[in-house]
C-alpha cells in the first residue's frame, strides 16, 4: 500500500532508498511535504506574533522611547529630546500619586469582596439545583453589559439628587450621600460597578474548578466526619488554590486598567480628572488626561512605563505571597 | 517499580479498583459529598438576591430610558417603565448618530470575531497538534502576553495609526485585536482533546497537506469551540471601551464610544443617555438569551484548563 502511493511522514527514512523513489518524482514531492511539515506550524502560529508584534510589543517598547522625547498630540511627527524630564513632572505631580493611590484602593475594594462574593456564589451553583442553566446564565448577565452602559446605569443609580439608592437609603436615615463627591463614596461607587460586572464571571470560573474537584475527596472527608463548612475549608478552598490565584492575578491587571467606570461616573467633564478633588482619578485616567485632554503625550507615555513598574512589582509580590502559601501549604 | 516496591504504592491504589466502583457510588448517594446535596431554601433565596441584583441595573435602565429626565430623577423615582421609550431611543438616535456607530461596531465585531476564529483555530492547532521546535516556549509567550494590559501601549499606537493614515478610521481599532492570546490558548485546549491524532494521522496517509487537514478535519473538529470562543470575542470586541475611545471620534464612533461622548461632551440629558445604553446592550442582551447556555458551558470549560 504505502509503496504505491507516495505517502506522507513514512518516505522520510527511506528516501535515500533505491526502491523508494525511482522516477525522482517522488523525491521532489516528498521534499515538498517535508517543507510543508516543517514550516506550516510556524505559519499557522505567525499571524499571532506578527498581530502582537505590530501592535503590542513594538508599541511597548516605543513607549520608553516617547517617554524620553516632548512628543505634543497637535504636531505627532515632530519629537524633542528630553532625557528624564518626563518621568520627574509625573512623579513630582501629587495628582500622580493620588492616582496611584487610588488604583490600588478601588484594586483591593472591588477585587476582594467580587471573589470573596463569587466564591460563595459558586458554592451555591455547585448544589444540585432546578433550573441551574438558568442560574448561571442570569448571574453571567452584568457580563454581557459594556463598560459604558453599566457605568451610565450606575452613575444614575448613585446620584446625590434623585439616585435610586439615596431615596432606597433615605428609608433608614441615610439618604443623602454625595456618593461621587466623597473620597470614599466615590470608590466604593467605582467598586460596585466592577463588582457587579465581575462577580458573576468569577463565580462561574470557580464553580467549573469545584466541579473538577475529584468527589472522593468529600468522600473522605464527610468518612472522617467533617461538616459542610469544613469540608468547604478544608477540601474546596485547597483545591482551588490555583484557580483563586489565576483570578487574583487577572482582577489586580484588570483594576490597573479601570477607566470607563470612573470616565463616566459623573458624566460631564468631570471624568478626564478623576472628580472635582481627583478622589476617583485612576492611572488610565491620568493617563488620558494626560496625552489625550491636556495632549503632552511624553508624560502620557512616562505613566505607561510606571505602569509597567508597578505591574512588576504587583506579579512580584503575588509570586512572593503565592510562594508562601505553597509552603505554608507544603 | 511497582515490581520492586509493592508495599508503598499498595495501600494508595491496589486495594480501590475492587471496591470501589459500586462502593463509590452508594457512598455517594448516601453520605453525599458537598457537590451532591440539593440545595435548599436558602440556596435559592440567596440565588434570587443575586439574581435581581445582577438583573436590576439592566430593568432600571429601561425603566429610565422610558421617561423624562425629571421623572427619572424624580422621589420617589419610577419603578415601573414610563410611555416615552420610543421618542427617547429617537432622540439618542439622532443626536449620537447612533445609526452609523451600529454599523461600526457590527463591521468592527464582526472583522474581529471572524479573524480571531481563523486565526486562533490555525494557532492553536499548531500548538496543540503539532510537532516543532520551541512549540514549549512560545506558547508560554503567548500566554505571557495577556498579562500587558492595552495602556502600556496606547501612546505610540496612537502616533503609529495616524502615521500610516488610519487615525480615527475603523482599522485601527480592528487591527490590534485581530488575533488574541486568549483565543489561542482556549483552541489549543479544546483540540488537545477534542482531535485525535489518528484522524490527522489517517489523512496524512491519504496523502493530504497540511492546509488541507485544517480544511477538512481540524475545522469541522473545532467547530463547536470555534461556536463558543466567537460569542465570546464577539462581546468583548462589541463592549471594548478603553481603546476605541481614544482612537475614535465622534464622526466616526463605535456604540460604545458614542454612548461615552453622549456622557461625556456636554451637560446629558439622563434619559436620553440611558436610551443609547438600551440601544447599545440590546443587541448582546439577545445573543445571550439566545446562547447563555453555550456562552456559560465556554466560560467554565476555559476555566477549568486554564
Amino acid at each position: 500500500m504505502a509503496t504505491t502511493t507516495p505517502t506522507r511522514g513514512a518516505p522520510a527514512p527511506r528516501a535515500g532508498g533505491a526502491g523508494a523513489a525511482p522516477n525522482g518524482r517522488g523525491t521532489w514531492r516528498t521534499r515538498l511535504w517535508r517543507l510543508d511539515d516543517i514550516a506550516s506550524p510556524y505559519a499557522y502560529i505567525a499571524p499571532f506574533f506578527l498581530v502582537f508584534g505590530a501592535f503590542g510589543l513594538y508599541p511597548l517598547l516605543y513607549t520608553g522611547w516617547i517617554a524620553l522625547h516632548r512628543v505634543e498630540m497637535t504636531s505627532l511627527s515632530q519629537s524633542d529630546w528630553v532625557g528624564f524630564d518626563n518621568f520627574a513632572k509625573i512623579l513630582q505631580d501629587s495628582e500622580f500619586w493620588t492616582a496611584v493611590t487610588n488604583t490600588f484602593l478601588i484594586g483591593v475594594i472591588s477585587t476582594v469582596p467580587q471573589l470573596l462574593v463569587a466564591l460563595g456564589l459558586a458554592h451555591l451553583l455547585n448544589y444540585k439545583l432546578r433550573a441551574s442553566t438558568f442560574w448561571r446564565t442570569v448571574i453571567l448577565t452584568p457580563y454581557a453589559t459594556s463598560v459604558a452602559t453599566a457605568a451610565l446605569v450606575f452613575a444614575l443609580v448613585f446620584r446625590a439628587d434623585g439616585g435610586i439608592l439615596n431615596w432606597v437609603l433615605h428609608f433608614v436615615g441615610i439618604g443623602n450621600t454625595d456618593w461621587a463627591n466623597g473620597e470614599w463614596t466615590s470608590k466604593i461607587a467605582i467598586s460596585v460597578i466592577i463588582i457587579w460586572r465581575w462577580t458573576g464571571y468569577n463565580a462561574l470560573i470557580y464553580l467549573a474548578a469545584m466541579q473538577a474537584v475529584p468527589s472522593d475527596l468529600y468522600e473522605a472527608a464527610s468518612i472522617d466526619g467533617a461538616t459542610r463548612w469544613q469540608q468547604f475549608r478544608k477540601v474546596t478552598i485547597p483545591s482551588l488554590r490555583p484557580t483563586i490565584l489565576f483570578t487574583i492575578v487577572i482582577s489586580t491587571i484588570g483594576s490597573m486598567q479601570l477607566f470607563g467606570e470612573p470616565l463616566l461616573l459623573q458624566g460631564g467633564t468631570l471624568g478626564s480628572t478623576g472628580g472635582t478633588d481627583h478622589q476617583y482619578e485612576t492611572l488610565s485616567i491620568y493617563l488620558f488626561n494626560y496625552g489625550w485632554k491636556l495632549g503632552h503625550l511624553g508624560p502620557a507615555a512616562a505613566v505607561a512605563w510606571a505602569m509597567l513598574v508597578l505591574l512588576l512589582l504587583i506579579a512580584l509580590i503575588n509570586w512572593i505571597v503565592g510562594r508562601f502559601v505553597r509552603k505554608s501549604a507544603a | 517499580m511497582t515490581t520492586t516496591s509493592p508495599t508503598k504504592t499498595a495501600p494508595g491504589f491496589d486495594p480501590a479498583p475492587p471496591v470501589a466502583g459500586p462502593a463509590r457510588s452508594r457512598t455517594r448517594l448516601k453520605l453525599g459529598a458537598g457537590q451532591q446535596l440539593k440545595g435548599g431554601p436558602f440556596t435559592y433565596a440567596a440565588l434570587i438576591v443575586v439574581g435581581l441584583g445582577s438583573l436590576f441595573p439592566l430593568y432600571w435602565t429601561l425603566v429610565a430610558a422610558s421617561h423624562d429626565q425629571q421623572r427619572v430623577l424624580d422621589s420617589p423615582p419610577p419603578l415601573l417603565p414610563g410611555g416615552r421609550l420610543w421618542t427617547n431611543l429617537q432622540t439618542a438616535w439622532d443626536q449620537a448618530h447612533l445609526g452609523k456607530a451600529i454599523v461600526n461596531s457590527v463591521i468592527v465585531a464582526g472583522c474581529i470575531t471572524a479573524a480571531t476564529l481563523f486565526f486562533c483555530t490555525l494557532a492553536g492547532y499548531a500548538f496543540a497538534k503539532m510537532r516543532f521546535r520551541g512549540r514549549g516556549a512560545l506558547m508560554t509567550a503567548v500566554i505571557a502576553t495577556l498579562t500587558i494590559p492595552p495602556q502600556l501601549s496606547v501612546v505610540p499606537l496612537f502616533m503609529m495609526m495616524s502615521d500610516i493614515g488610519w487615525g480615527g478610521k475603523l482599522e485601527s481599532v480592528i487591527f490590534p485585536t485581530l488575533v488574541g492570546a486568549f483565543g489561542v490558548f482556549f483552541m489549543r485546549q479544546y483540540l488537545l482533546e477534542a482531535l485525535p491524532y489518528e484522524l490527522i494521522e489517517a489523512a496524512k496517509v491519504d496523502g493530504a497537506t497540511n492546509i488541507r487537514i485544517v480544511w477538512n478535519v481540524v475545522l469541522p473538529a473545532a467547530r463547536p469551540a470555534m461556536m463558543v470562543l466567537g460569542m465570546l470575542t464577539f462581546v468583548q470586541a462589541w463592549n471594548d471601551f478603553f481603546w476605541p475611545f481614544l482612537a475614535l471620534n465622534q464622526e466616526n464612533p463605535t456604540l460604545q464610544v458614542a454612548l461615552g461622548q453622549l456622557s461625556a461632551s456636554y451637560t446629558p440629558d439622563q434619559s436620553i443617555v440611558m436610551a443609547g445604553a438600551l440601544i447599545s446592550t440590546l443587541p448582546l442582551l439577545l445573543v445571550f438569551v439566545i446562547f447563555g447556555k453555550q456562552i456559560v458551558g465556554g466560560i467554565m470549560a476555559g476555566a477549568v484548563k486554564g
